[in-house]
């Protein structure tokens, strides 16, 4: 039972994309623009999946897990510098003071 | 059965824009579980079942765990609230905003005018997924493997204790 067609979860995934690209692109606190990319990969894994479903091939589900992965990965190293920039004295956490990260 | 697939998706839709709206971060945790528990149940209507469990139990379980511990240790305050209504205004995005709903309704008017394609009324099982990661596609898995460690060492050294003089 497929209930959603190729058509419509393109377009799902087309909306969902846009507004994470403007989370990223109109918030200025690092904690928002993480929650924004971690939209954004949720569009290209809904893409992945509705075109596995469209062609009843389940590489769609596998690049799901590698999209999932990838999220993981990302949010864990994108929190660990917000916790290095809020322990160094920079409480606001705006995406434009930090710039040398210093490893 | 469209118009449950129809509804989950606006509840999508609707908790993302609620997300990159929100004055306090916890609030827009919040709205990001809702848009994956909507992503969840669009994942199980296209007949993926397993893509959808593992939404909810990887995405909106483990990773949104770690926001909310992030945002524990960061101990916001009245004041940052004040800080990101004022990065926020209404007035900086209202104009984009409204042009870009223009777009979208051109989006949506020359999608749905466009031929519907039906695709095969088969859910993919999670043995399918099972048979085909570790068939064709066991390379992935090896490079998924390395990419959580490069995360994991990345994280660690990034967070480790530094001497101080520095």
């Amino acid at each position: 039972m497929v209930a959603l067609s190729l058509n419509a979860s393109l377009l799902l995934a087309c909306m969902l994309f846009c507004i994470g690209l403007a989370g990223v692109l109109i918030r200025r606190n690092l904690l928002f623009m993480l929650m924004s990319l971690d939209i954004m990969l949720n569009a290209a894994a809904l893409l992945f999946v509705a075109a596995g479903a469209h062609w009843h091939d389940s590489g769609g589900q596998v690049m799901f897990l590698m999209i999932l992965a990838l999220a993981a990965a990302e949010t864990a190293v994108g929190l660990a510098i917000i916790l290095a920039l809020h322990a160094r004295g920079r409480p606001s956490l705006d995406a434009d003071t930090g710039n040398l990260l210093r490893g | 059965m469209n118009t449950l697939a129809l509804f989950s998706g606006a509840v999508t839709l609707l908790g993302a824009i609620m997300v990159i709206t929100r004055q306090v971060a916890v609030h827009a945790v919040l709205y990001l579980v809702v848009t994956l528990l909507g992503l969840a149940t669009v994942f199980a209507l296209l007949g993926a079942p397993f893509a959808a469990a593992l939404e909810v139990i990887i995405y909106a379980g483990a990773i949104m765990v770690l926001f909310v511990f992030v945002i524990m240790m960061l101990n916001l305050g009245q004041s940052d609230r004040e800080r990101e209504k004022e990065w926020l205004r209404p007035r900086i995005w209202l104009g984009p905003a409204l042009l870009s709903i223009l777009l979208c309704a051109e989006l949506i008017y020359s999608v749905s005018s466009s031929p519907q394609q039906e695709g095969p009324l088969a859910p993919l099982s999670a043995r399918d997924v099972g048979l085909s990661l570790f068939g064709p596609y066991v390379l992935m898995v090896e490079l998924v493997s390395f990419l959580l460690l490069a995360g994991l060492i990345t994280a660690f050294h990034i967070g480790r204790h530094r001497t101080e003089g520095r």
